[in-house]
């Protein structure tokens, strides 16, 4: 477009000049678009007005009539609104989102680290791992974890029952023997330190099993075999953990009273702990002395709501599920139908998360590793301050990009039986109002809208993350 | 210029073609004719109203009654094109024109008809809504089912009634919703539920295909009215006639005696309701559009009502169910169809 600039111009037709006939092919095109998605919707409407199906969204505050069995929100099949179980909908497939997400992170992580182990057994099942997970369709997975793991359990008569725990004083044998199995199994271990090829490994092994042994016989006794238990823990009675083929049934524990003043406390520990945070780290960067992070800040954000728990005239109370008819009575329980989606969301887009963690490690240059090996770090801490630092900015845009999958993969919860989004709004909204455009319409732009949401929080985290050019 | 203007002009004829393609619906009766064949959606799998046979053919007291229209339309029970349908998509199936007719065991309701733009243009099957569960659980009514779990097909009235008749009875329960029928019985069967829901003619069927029958019983509470019928598109009366005076055609002719096997000898019969019927005095079926035997065809390719009745769901199928409401009204029921006159 530079010879518009030209002080000399050949005199030429307006619409000779590239300039102003591209302008006028985009204008064109433009319009051509407009008039199609005009006609489009209002033939539509028309066709829809024409064969007596809804065109207008007032089925919205109509009462819907149905249940939903998993609600976030009051929600009644007489008192409520389709509009209301849209947010009924909205709401659990956030929760299958906001759960998933860090289990599969956390997972992919743990996997992708391991693939890279020295350690030849779990590098190899962290290999087996992501390609047995990722290369089997999601929807056979979650009906595997659903049909063939989670429906065979016992019916509610004859639950899965988790014993109670009781602790007793163990014989005076039973510490010994234990005690002596420890000491076998340390030596065991000091003497392979000091060993060269697999007799290392070999000693390693049978150390550490020895070691384990010696705490499960001075925990149970010999229970677990089936003989007299001399342990520590005596198992009797139940804790009101219950598993069976309606879900798993846990106590319910509510605080009566103080909720106000415990939330402020927690609020006012958390920000106390990151106050400590930043104090000790300016304290490491003057004096070079490291200071006990963690462990104190872990302290700070649980002690300070224990302690005003303490001051407060307030109770915790426990109730216990108790079988009552058919099923379970009070306590809370988790589906099989969540804990089906939750589990096969999780460990599927883990398998692709841990591909993403690994591609990203491999992307920091073997000359950081050695650079840290040579400052003495060791592999725990070279990983965490020097290379997944550095792999984070390979890793986080592509992990968006898992994160937005199983965001939409947890649509498949319409074939689990678990009440989200697409199940609720497009399926039974849709089919007893009719409203299949507007239904369907509305879904997809809270998919989007969603999702680009999920990829503007990432985005800025990246860009926390990107390198900074000086 | 021109170019430019030429581009404009195909761009925006094209875009018309395009968009008013679906604005002139045709009549739906010359729509099948000029195709060749009726566009039915039913039932994939539900025994005694529409289920594929192993070798793919359909057979059902609905996909009879399809036949029964393509007979009337074009003397043939077979030019028909079933398409499987879930009850969460039939009806769009049907407002958006992938089908001429729904003969899947929908209930006609009044919100279907008011607010879906659709029609039911009878009953074929007079049900009601009710619950099976396990012998062993010893339960003798429905109201004895304070916290069960009942597994239930989505997009259904069931849905509906069941969370109706539990509330008004104050019984809490879980219902575990699915979205075929299909998934909804194997978590039942599977023990995730202690009950399983759908319209008692269901229950029968649905029975039958638990891993052993023998353990399940259904209750005898009926907890709605479920009229099942077929249904069509509003806007298109002759086609709205042609269906539901297929029904009706059926039916008068069980009550005038009329079978697969006596429909010629009875052609020639000297009654006058008889000869109306059959097309052998006037011409009834002109102003549907059809032929004057096209009560004839019915009777002779698929049969009388009783007939389709005994032979899907009745005492020649393994359902085994009584007439009782579906038999004619002059034997003790509420099937009763106006005169062809």
């Amino acid at each position: 477009m530079s010879d518009h600039k030209l002080t000399h111009r050949p005199h030429i037709a307006w619409w000779n000049d590239p300039f102003y006939r591209g302008l006028v092919y985009q204008l064109v095109l433009l319009c051509v678009l407009l008039v199609l998605v005009y006609e489009a919707a209002s033939n539509a409407s028309q066709n829809m007005r024409a064969r007596g199906i809804p065109t207008d969204f007032g089925f919205w505050f109509k009462t819907s009539g149905f249940d939903i069995n998993l609600t976030l929100i009051d929600y009644g099949a007489a008192s409520s609104t389709y509009g209301r179980a849209f947010w009924v909908g909205l709401l659990n497939t956030l929760l299958v989102a906001g759960i998933s997400i860090p289990i599969a992170t956390l997972i992919g992580f743990f996997i992708g680290i391991a693939r890279l182990s020295a350690n030849w057994l779990m590098a190899r099942l962290a290999g087996v791992y992501v390609e047995s997970l990722r290369n089997i369709p999601l929807l056979l997975q979650l009906l595997f974890w659903y049909n063939a793991v989670l429906k065979p359990l016992p019916n509610p008569r004859d639950s899965l029952v988790m014993p109670g725990v009781q602790i007793t004083q163990p014989d005076l044998s039973t510490t010994i023997i234990a005690s002596l199995m420890v000491l076998a199994g340390g030596l065991l271990l000091r003497r392979s330190r000091a060993m060269q090829g697999t007799g290392t490994l070999l000693g390693n092994v049978f150390g550490s099993v020895l070691i384990g042994l010696a705490i499960l016989f001075w925990l149970f006794g010999g229970a677990l075999l089936g003989l007299a238990n001399v342990g520590l823990l005596h198992l009797s009675g139940s804790m009101g953990v219950f598993l069976n083929n309606r879900g798993l049934i846990l106590p319910e524990i509510n605080l009566v009273g103080g909720a106000l003043e415990l939330s402020i406390a927690s609020l006012i520990g958390l920000g106390a702990a990151f106050v400590y945070r930043a104090i000790a780290r300016e304290r490491q960067r003057q004096t070079g002395k490291q200071q006990a992070v963690a462990l104190i800040m872990l302290a700070i954000i649980i002690g300070v709501p224990l302690i005003t728990f303490g001051f407060l005239d307030s109770h915790v109370t426990i109730a216990y599920a108790e079988l009552r008819g058919f099923n379970f009575a009070g306590g809370v329980r988790v589906s099989p139908e969540f804990a089906a989606l939750i589990f096969g969301l999780s460990t599927y887009t883990a398998s692709f998360i841990a591909e993403v963690v690994r591609g990203g490690i491999l992307a920091v240059p073997q000359g950081q590793n050695e650079a840290s090996a040579a400052l003495g770090l060791r592999r725990g801490l070279a990983l965490k301050l020097v290379i997944i630092p550095q792999a984070m900015r390979v890793i986080i845009p592509p992990l968006t990009n898992q994160y937005l999958n199983l965001i939409k993969n947890s649509s498949l919860a319409v074939f689990v039986g678990f009440p989200d989004l697409v199940q609720v709004f497009a399926g039974t909204v849709l089919n007893q109002t009719g409203a299949a455009v507007q239904v369907i319409s509305i879904t997809m732009a809270v998919y989007l809208v969603v999702s680009l949401f999920t990829s503007l929080i990432m985005d800025l985290y990246n860009r926390r993350m990107a390198l900074v050019d000086r | 210029m021109k170019r430019i203007i030429a581009t404009c002009l195909i761009a925006a004829a094209a875009g018309m073609a395009a968009t008013s393609s679906f604005a002139q619906a045709g009549k739906t009766l010359d729509q099948i004719k000029q195709r060749g064949y009726l566009s039915c959606g039913s039932n994939p799998g539900l025994a005694g109203f529409g289920l594929p046979d192993d070798k793919g053919n359909y057979a059902g007291l609905d996909v009879d009654l399809c036949r029964a229209i393509s007979a009337a339309i074009f003397d043939d029970p077979n030019k028909v094109k079933f398409i499987p349908l879930t009850a969460k998509d039939r009806f769009t199936a049907l407002q958006s024109g992938e089908i001429d007719v729904l003969a899947r065991n929908g209930t006609w309701t009044q919100s279907r008809e008011a607010d879906l733009g659709l029609l039911f243009a009878g009953v074929n099957y007079y049900d009601g809504q009710g619950f099976m569960i396990r012998k062993k659980l010893n339960v003798a009514s429905a109201l004895k089912l304070e916290g069960a779990s009942v597994c239930v097909q989505q997009g259904t009235t069931t849905e509906l009634n069941l969370a109706d008749y539990f509330r008004s009875n104050n019984i809490k329960y879980e219902g575990v919703v699915f979205a075929t029928s299909d998934e909804a019985l194997k978590a039942y069967d599977s023990g995730r539920c202690d009950a399983y829901t759908t319209d008692a003619s269901g229950l029968y069927s649905e029975r039958l295909r638990t891993v052993n029958p023998d353990e399940h019983m259904v209750l005898p509470e009926i907890i709605s009215k479920e009229p099942l019928g077929p249904a069509v598109r509003k806007g298109d009366d002759q086609w709205y006639d042609i269906v539901r005076w297929t029904h009706f055609a059926m039916v008068n002719a069980e009550e005038l005696g009329v079978t697969k096997a006596n429909v010629d000898e009875k052609a020639k019969s000297a009654t006058p309701e008889i000869k109306r019927l059959l097309g052998s005095e006037g011409d009834f079926g002109k102003a549907m559009g059809l032929s004057k035997d096209w009560a004839y065809r019915i009777v002779k390719h698929v049969g009388n009502y009783g007939e389709v009745f005994e032979k899907n769901v009745g005492e020649g199928s393994k359902l085994k169910i009584r007439r009782g409401l579906n038999n004619l009204w002059t034997k003790g029921g509420i099937q009763y169809a106006p005169p062809v006159r």
